[in-house]
C-alpha cells in the first residue's frame, strides 16, 4: 500500500508545478514523448521527483537509524546538529579552498556530519546517566548555533559565496539533475545496506545495552556501524538538497504506529513513508506559492516542528 | 553554605555562628570588591572604545565632548558616532547578560539560554520580516521585535505548561519552535533583494554599525524600568532555583514569579535584540562567566549583566581593528562563544550541574 501511494504523488509531483498538466500527458511524457510544452515540463520534474525520492528516505532511514543507536525518541539529523556540521565543512569548502566540484561536496559533507555526530554524541552522553534526550538535543542545540555562527563570520565579507549558499541552506530539491542524481546513488546504496544489515543488532540494542550484551551482541560495535551508514546518508543527503530537517524526525514516529517497533519491518518501511512525504512536501511548496516556491525543507520544518512539539508534550518529564 | 551537624553546647553554637558570620563578611566583601572591579572595567572600556577609531583623541577631548563643550572634529566624531556606539554596545551587553541569566538560573540549566531556546528567534523572524517585506522603520521594528519575543515566550511557556511545569519540556519545545522560526527567517532571506539581504545578514548577526541616539534611546528605557525589577525579585529567583515545592514552602508566589522574570527579560532581550540584532552567544556566556568569577551562594544578576556589557564592547573593538576585514560584533561573540559553549557543554555534563 506504502508503494501504491508513492506511486501517486510521483505522477502527482509530475502534474503540479507552475504549469498544470494533466495525467494523460504525464503519461506520454513518461512513454517518450516529448514534443509539447506540457510533456517538456513534465520532464523537466522527473528528475526533481527522483531527488525528492532518494533524499526523502535517506533521511528517513538515518533518522530510524539514529533514534534506534541513540535510543532516543528526538534523534535526527537536524536537531542532533549533523546536518550543520556538514553545511559548515561545505563553506569552508567553497569559501577556503575554491571547491565548486558537487563531487568534493559529497565527501566533504559527509566528513562534517561524521565530526559533528561523534562530537555531539561524546559530549551529549558525558556524566552519570548518559545520553539521555534533553542532553543530546541541547548539545546539538548549542552545536548547531555554534556553527551557524562559525558559517556567517565565514560569509559575511564574501557576498558572492553568500548568494550561492543561501539556497543551498535552505535545503530544495530544485536544482536536481541527472548528473548529481547519479553522483549520490553509489553513497545512498552503501548507507542504507549497512543500515539494513545492521537492523537486527539495532533491535537486540533496544533491549538495553546489558541485556543486548548478554545475548551476545557486541554492543560497541553494532552502534558505530550502524551510525556510520546512518552518517553517510545525511551527507550524502545534506550534500545533494542542503539541510532539510524533521524528516528523520517524523517518519520513524509514524512507522512506529503502524508497524510496530522491529527495525527489519521499520526501516523499509520508514524508507517509503519518507519518500513519500517529502514528494508530497514538495508538491504542497510548487502550489501553494505559485508561480513561485517554497522550498521543500521549510515546509517540513512546518510540518516537522509542531510534530516534535507534540512528542515532547506527550511524554512523561521524567522520561525526558 | 556549611551546615554542621554541632548543635550541642551553647559556647560551640555561639562559636560556629561566629565563623559562619565572619565567613560571610569575608564573602560579601569579596563580591563588593569584584562588582566594583567589573564596574572600573566597563568604564575603562567604554572610554578606550571612545578614544580609539581612526583619528585618536585624548582623554580630555573626550571629557569636554561629554559635558557639551564643541570641540572642532571630535565633538562630531565622537558624540555622533562613538558615543551612541559604546552606549548601545554597553545597554545591549547589560540586557543581554541579564535576560541570560535570568533564564539560566530560572531553568537551572547553563544551556537555557534566550538564544537557543527560541526567544532571540521570535524577535530576529519578526524584525527580519519587517525589514525586508514591509520596510518598517527602526522604532517600529523594535517593537514588532518585542511584541513577537512575548509573544514566542508566551506560546512556548504555555505549550510547557501541561500537568505542571517542567524546565526540560520548555527547553525541548523552544528548540522546536526556534526550528520553526529559523526556517521562516531564511525563506524571507531567500526572496530578499541582494542589497536587502547584506542588511538583514549583518542584522541577523548582530551589529552595533548605525547606532544613533534614536536606536540607543528605547534600550535605555528599557534598562531603566525593567533592571530595577529583576533586582528586585532576586531572592525570589535564587529561591526558584530549589524547585516549585521548595520555593512555595518558602513563601514564593512561584506562578507570579515565574510569569514576573519570564516577561522582564524577555521584553530586555527584545529592545536589545531589536536595537542591535542578537549578538551570538552573550546572554549565553555571561551568566556561566559570572558565576565562575563571583563564586556559589552569590545573586548572579548584576555581576552577569556587566560581564555582558564587557563582552559585547570588547568584541566590538576587536571585531573593528583586529582584522582586514570589519567584522559585525556578533561574529566576534559567536566564534569566541564556541570553544567556551563546548568546555561548558562538556563541564555542566560531567557535573550534571546548573550554573
Amino acid at each position: 500500500m506504502g508503494l501504491a501511494v508513492l506511486a501517486l504523488l510521483f505522477v502527482l509531483s509530475l502534474a503540479f508545478g507552475t504549469r498544470a498538466v494533466s495525467v494523460s500527458e504525464v503519461f506520454a511524457a513518461l512513454g517518450g514523448d516529448v514534443s509539447g510544452i506540457a510533456e517538456a515540463a513534465v520532464a523537466a520534474r522527473v528528475p526533481r521527483t527522483v531527488l525528492a525520492l532518494l533524499v526523502g528516505s535517506a533521511l528517513a532511514l538515518s533518522g530510524t537509524t539514529m533514534q534506534a543507536v541513540t535510543r532516543n525518541p528526538l534523534a535526527d539529523p537536524g536537531i542532533l546538529g549533523v546536518s550543520s556540521g556538514a553545511a559548515v565543512a561545505v563553506v569552508t569548502g567553497i569559501a577556503f579552498f575554491g571547491m565548486s566540484d558537487p563531487y568534493w561536496y559529497i565527501w566533504v559533507a559527509i566528513g562534517g556530519a561524521a565530526v559533528a555526530a561523534a562530537f555531539v554524541y561524546t559530549v551529549g552522553s558525558l556524566g552519570r546517566d548518559g545520553a539521555t534526550p534533553l542532553k543530546l538535543a541541547l548539545a546539538g542545540a548549542a552545536i548547531s548555533a555554534t556553527f551557524m555562527s562559525l558559517i556567517s563570520a565565514i560569509l559575511l565579507p564574501r557576498v558572492d559565496v553568500l548568494t550561492t549558499f543561501r539556497f543551498w541552506q535552505i535545503g530544495g530539491v530544485g536544482g536536481a539533475t541527472w548528473d548529481r542524481i547519479g553522483l549520490i546513488i553509489p553513497f545512498l546504496i552503501v548507507g542504507a545496506g549497512i543500515c539494513f544489515l545492521s537492523a537486527g543488532g539495532m533491535n537486540m540494542l533496544s533491549l538495553g545495552d546489558d541485556l543486548a550484551a548478554g545475548l551476545g551482541e557486541n554492543v560497541l560495535r553494532t552502534r558505530l556501524i550502524a551510525a556510520a551508514g546512518a552518517v553517510l546518508l545525511c551527507g550524502a543527503a545534506v550534500a545533494i538538497a542542503g539541510p532539510i530537517g524533521f524528516v528523520g524526525l517524523v517518519v520513524p514516529h509514524l512507522c512506529r504506529l503502524l508497524v510496530g517497533t522491529d527495525l527489519r519491518w521499520l526501516l523499509p518501511f520508514s524508507a517509503i513513508t519518507g519518500a513519500a512525504l517529502l514528494v508530497a512536501a514538495d508538491v504542497v511548496g510548487r502550489v501553494i506559492a505559485r508561480p513561485q516556491e517554497i522550498e521543500v525543507g521549510i515546509i517540513t520544518a512546518f510540518i516537522g516542528a509542531p510534530f516534535f512539539i507534540w512528542i515532547v508534550r506527550r511524554q512523561k518529564v521524567r522520561e525526558l | 553554605m556549611s551546615t554542621t551537624t554541632s548543635t550541642s553546647t551553647a559556647p560551640a553554637n555561639a562559636a560556629l555562628t561566629a565563623t559562619l558570620l565572619a565567613g560571610r563578611r569575608i564573602r560579601a566583601r569579596r563580591r563588593t570588591a569584584l562588582t566594583t572591579g567589573l564596574v572600573a572595567a566597563v568604564v575603562i572600556v567604554f572610554v578606550v572604545s571612545l578614544m580609539v577609531g581612526n583619528t585618536f583623541y585624548g582623554l580630555d577631548k573626550i571629557a569636554r565632548v561629554i559635558l557639551g563643550e564643541t570641540v572642532p572634529g571630535a565633538s562630531f566624531t565622537v558624540g555622533e558616532l562613538r558615543l551612541p556606539r559604546a552606549s548601545l554596545g554597553l545597554l545591549t551587553g547589560l540586557c543581554f547578560g541579564i535576560a541570560g541569566v535570568t533564564f539560566q538560573t530560572m531553568l537551572r540549566n547553563p544551556l537555557a539560554s534566550p538564544d537557543i531556546i527560541g526567544i532571540s528567534s521570535g524577535a530576529s523572524a519578526a524584525a527580519v520580516i519587517g525589514l525586508v517585506v514591509f520596510s518598517l522603520s527602526e522604532t517600529a521594528v523594535s517593537f514588532l521585535a518585542l511584541g513577537a519575543a512575548l509573544v514566542t515566550a508566551g506560546a512556548i511557556y504555555l505549550l510547557a505548561n501541561r500537568r505542571g511545569f517542567a524546565g526540560t519540556r520548555l527547553i525541548l519545545i523552544g528548540i522546536g519552535v526556534a526550528a520553526m522560526l529559523d526556517s521562516t527567517v531564511s525563506y524571507v532571506l531567500s526572496r530578499a533583494a541582494s542589497w536587502d539581504l547584506q542588511m538583514a545578514m549583518q542584522w541577523l548577526t548582530g551589529s552595533l554599525n548605525g547606532a544613533t541616539w534614536a536606536s540607543v534611546t528605547p534600550v535605555l528605557i528599557a534598562c531603566v524600568v525593567l533592571i530595577p525589577m529583576l533586582l528586585l525579585h532576586d531572592r525570589q529567583l535564587a529561591v526558584l532555583r530549589l524547585g516549585d515545592d521548595s520555593a512555595s514552602a518558602l513563601g514564593v508566589h512561584v506562578q507570579r514569579t515565574r510569569i514576573v522574570l519570564i516577561v522582564g527579560a524577555v521584553a530586555l532581550l527584545a529592545f536589545a535584540t531589536a536595537a542591535s540584532g542578537p549578538v551570538a552567544f552573550v546572554a549565553f556566556m555571561a551568566g556561566p562567566i559570572a558565576a565562575r568569577i563571583v563564586g556559589p551562594g552569590a545573586s548572579l544578576v548584576l555581576p552577569a549583566g556587566l560581564i555582558g556589557a564587557l563582552l559585547v564592547m570588547v568584541a566590538d573593538l576587536v571585531g573593528q581593528f583586529a582584522f582586514e576585514n570589519r567584522y559585525p560584533v556578533g561574529v566576534i561573540t559567536g566564534v569566541l562563544g564556541a570553544p567556551y559553549l563546548v568546555y561548558l557543554l562538556i563541564r555542566s555534563n560531567r557535573s550534571g550541574g546548573s550554573i
